[in-house]
């Protein structure tokens, strides 16, 4: 891993290369099953889940729907609150604000809580490219930038490393970053847990300007949100004097009796806890406690080309909770680096060819990264039907199609390299509308049954790899009707 | 009430004794099934794979084909739920993008009349117990089609109760993809593979003889893998093991 997720292979190779990491995959299942487990019995416990579900849709859809308004309210709020709103088309113009902003502070060191969308913009090479270090504090995250690797899952990016992996990279790296790692650590959680305390108190107590993310800006009064587990974040967002917010503009929640709702969806859908154990809240800079300055960073990067698609921007209701990765079989063999983006799993093959377009091979290749066994649809607490919008996108790559760039609806051209598939899908079609061409096919597989091998070259070699190929019968279904008029007959 | 027997282009043309069976068994229960001719394939591996415009003439050809009838019975999840859940979205894609809105239509008049064959045995003609014997240890594996999309839920669980003989054992992760997927079986050969392996493996764990779906696909894909690594669980159809008697065994 090199710290970013460009130029990334295509979906299958880094796939294929992850399946065959047999300490990979087992640290992944034994995670995902885990945690799907405690999902199901947290979410069991609650007999209105269906009706909070679609409350939890509907109030997103309604708050997209108007998000104009929304965010403009929000705005003004957060003015009023005493902070500063920046808002932001793209990635490298979000870069550019938080650069300049922490520039100003005359601060080169920032401590940073776990934030997707940086994560998405690339803000920490950003910043280094300013001689600016962020210091990551989830510890999961922690764990990610010592390691000089990449976060795998939305909610554990470090799930696809185990005890011992991270024992070794704490005492080799945390030197670099800060405080080393105790002599002689062992991998017992609770002396890692200390050791990563130890090193990270001294950041949080150091630091001048702290960086985070939110899951929720509440627009009546301009109020942001983080949920959280360690309390790591709780210190980034009071310790700092400044704090710079970088926000999604679908993170907007009309009001507090919204926010209600997803308070109840969030944390038992992602780490099956009734409540989390540390929601914060702040709206704009206080006067006796937490930052002196506020800064939120409304971040667009994609997300209104996506709300222009009517089957698509179902996924700009997503609450990150994570639990269509914890349940999707594919996300569980494949890892999450595999997706060549912040957000992996089947949220990620969704979301990441909306935001950044389907031009590039991996991400013409993640719509394609699912069964479509549905299973990510039956937990989503937000009801996102992902195999909708992944055979939308499909569609989209292969036959191109009407679609928001930048502000402007354009009709894309299907993507390159499906030609030979478009003429197989097409002469299949061409034939299966023809059933007396279908049978003349049928009949003569059926009288060269005895040549066909058992191992199929191209494109069938994928599947006679691991799997048998079944045996052409002497006698299609039709030709039996026919010969036996529907099985009433001698010889049926 | 006129029935028809939607036998799906992989049935027809692989496992015809399949649809043979689902024949037997109908008639057996005093259903006589008709099998129009003018029928194909319901264009799942077109739409799945992003060919929604190739999709269109089989929607066109399939509500032609079925037109008339009372019930459209087909021994496939997957096909079913193609039908139900995705035919309505061609025919209201086609009429936002300006073809009219007859496909539209003919894509809703199939889909109230169009079930699984489990489907139809319990909520149509109201049985469980279809007389059958099979006398062996089978394992279930309900497909993600029909488990998610269909909602077909206990049904074929049922029916597998009630049969004479039959020892019917719990396969452990039973509700996960077994990972065919159409065309992703080929698109991503090595996630797809490594999830028939985990299913497979799951399989033989359970001691069964026969391992039953509503599917052929799936079955086609957890069959092949059990038997590259030299299983001896036979890969069976619910409609095969529903057609068995005593004196006919399928
Ligand atoms: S798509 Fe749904 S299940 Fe997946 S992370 Fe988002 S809210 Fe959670």
């Amino acid at each position: 891993m090199s710290g970013t997720y460009l130029g990334m292979p295509a979906f299958p190779v880094a796939a294929a290369t992850a399946t065959a990491d047999g300490r990979l995959r087992a640290n992944l299942t034994h995670a995902t099953r885990t945690i799907r487990g405690k999902r199901a019995a947290a979410v069991a416990e609650l007999p209105d889940w269906a009706a909070l579900r679609a409350a939890g849709a509907a109030v997103k859809d309604r708050t997209l729907r108007h998000l104009d308004t929304y965010l403009t309210q929000a705005e003004e709020a957060v003015t009023a609150a005493g902070g500063t709103v920046h808002w932001a088309a793209d990635a490298r113009e979000a870069n550019r604000i938080v650069t300049r902003l922490v520039r100003e502070t005359g601060e080169r060191e920032v401590v940073k809580v776990k934030s997707m969308a940086t994560q998405e913009i690339g803000l920490n090479a950003a910043l280094a490219g300013a001689g600016i270090r962020a210091y990551e504090t989830d510890l999961a995250e922690l764990i990610v930038q010592l390691g000089d690797d990449l976060p795998s899952h939305i909610l554990v990016p470090a799930i696809h490393r185990n005890r011992g992996e991270i024992r070794d990279i704490f005492a080799e790296r945390m030197a670099d970053w800060g405080r080393p790692a105790p002599e002689g650590l062992s991998d017992r959680p609770a002396e890692l847990a200390e050791a990563a305390r130890l090193h990270l108190r001294e950041k949080f107590l150091t630091a001048k300007v702290g960086i985070s993310g939110a899951n929720f800006l509440v627009a009546e009064t301009g109020t942001l949100v983080v949920v959280e587990s360690e309390g790591n974040g709780r210190m980034c967002l009071t310790l700092p004097e400044t704090l710079i917010s970088v926000v999604g503009i679908e993170k907007v929640v009309p009001t507090w009796r919204d926010l209600e709702v997803y308070l109840q969806l969030l944390p038992r859908s992602s780490t099956a806890e009734r409540m989390n154990p540390y929601t914060s809240m702040w709206t704009g800079p206080g006067e006796s406690d937490g930052p002196r300055a506020f800064h939120l960073v409304l971040l667009d990067n994609g997300r209104t080309d996506t709300l222009a698609d009517t089957v698509g921007r179902q996924a700009l209701r997503c609450i990150r909770c994570s639990a269509c990765l914890n349940v999707c079989p594919v996300y569980e063999r494949a890892g999450g680096h595999a997706y060549g983006s912040a957000y992996p799993g089947p949220i990620g093959a969704i979301l990441t060819p909306q935001l950044r377009g389907t031009a590039s091979e991996v991400d013409a290749s993640l719509p394609y990264a699912s069964s479509l066994c549905g299973a990510c649809y039956e937990v989503c607490p937000v009801a996102i039907d992902i195999p909708e919008v992944l055979v939308h996108l499909r569609e989209r790559v292969v036959q191109g199609g009407p679609a928001s760039v930048g502000g402007q609806r354009v009709r894309l051209k299907p993507a390159r390299g499906h030609a030979a598939e478009r003429a197989a899908m097409r002469a299949a079609r061409w034939a299966l509308d023809r059933p007396g061409v279908l049978r003349a096919g049928q009949r003569l597989a059926a009288r060269t049954r005895r040549l066909h091998p058992d191992r199929l070259p191209g494109p069938g070699r994928a599947w006679t790899d691991t799997r048998a190929v079944p045996e052409v019968p002497a006698e299609s279904f039709r030709d039996w009707w026919q010969r036996t008029g529907g099985g009433r007959e001698a010889g049926a | 009430m006129r029935v028809a027997l939607f036998v799906t282009c992989v049935n027809d043309t692989l496992y015809p004794r399949t649809g043979q069976a689902v024949v037997s068994l109908l008639r057996r229960l005093g259903v006589e099934v008709e099998f129009p001719q003018a029928q194909s394939c319901c264009g799942q591996p077109q739409f799945n794979t992003g060919y929604r415009w190739e999709t269109e003439p089989l929607v066109r050809r399939f509500a032609a084909a079925f037109e008339g009838f009372d019930h459209i019975v087909t021994p496939s999840g997957s096909c079913a739920a193609m039908v139900r859940d995705n035919y309505p979205r061609i025919g209201a894609k086609a009429a936002a993008e300006g073809r009219g809105e007859e496909l539209a239509r003919a894509a809703d008049a199939v889909v109230p009349r169009t079930l699984e064959l489990s489907e139809f045995l319990v909520d149509v003609l109201g049985v469980t117990d279809v007389g059958a014997y099979y006398p062996h240890r089978v394992t279930y594996h309900p497909t993600c089609h029909g488990l998610r999309m269909l909602g077909l839920g206990d049904r074929p669980r049922r029916l597998l109760e009630a049969v004479a003989g039959l020892d019917l054992v719990e396969l452990p992760g039973a509700e996960e993809c077994c990972g065919f997927g159409g065309t992703f079986a080929v698109k991503n050969a090595a996630v797809s593979a490594a999830m028939g392996a985990d299913k497979a493996r799951h399989v033989e764990g359970t001691g069964a003889g026969a391992v039953c779906t509503v599917d052929n696909s799936c079955l086609m894909h957890i069959g092949g893998t059990l038997s590259r690594l030299g299983s001896r669980v036979r890969p069976v159809h619910l409609a095969e093991i529903l057609a068995s008697t005593r004196e006919e065994q399928w």
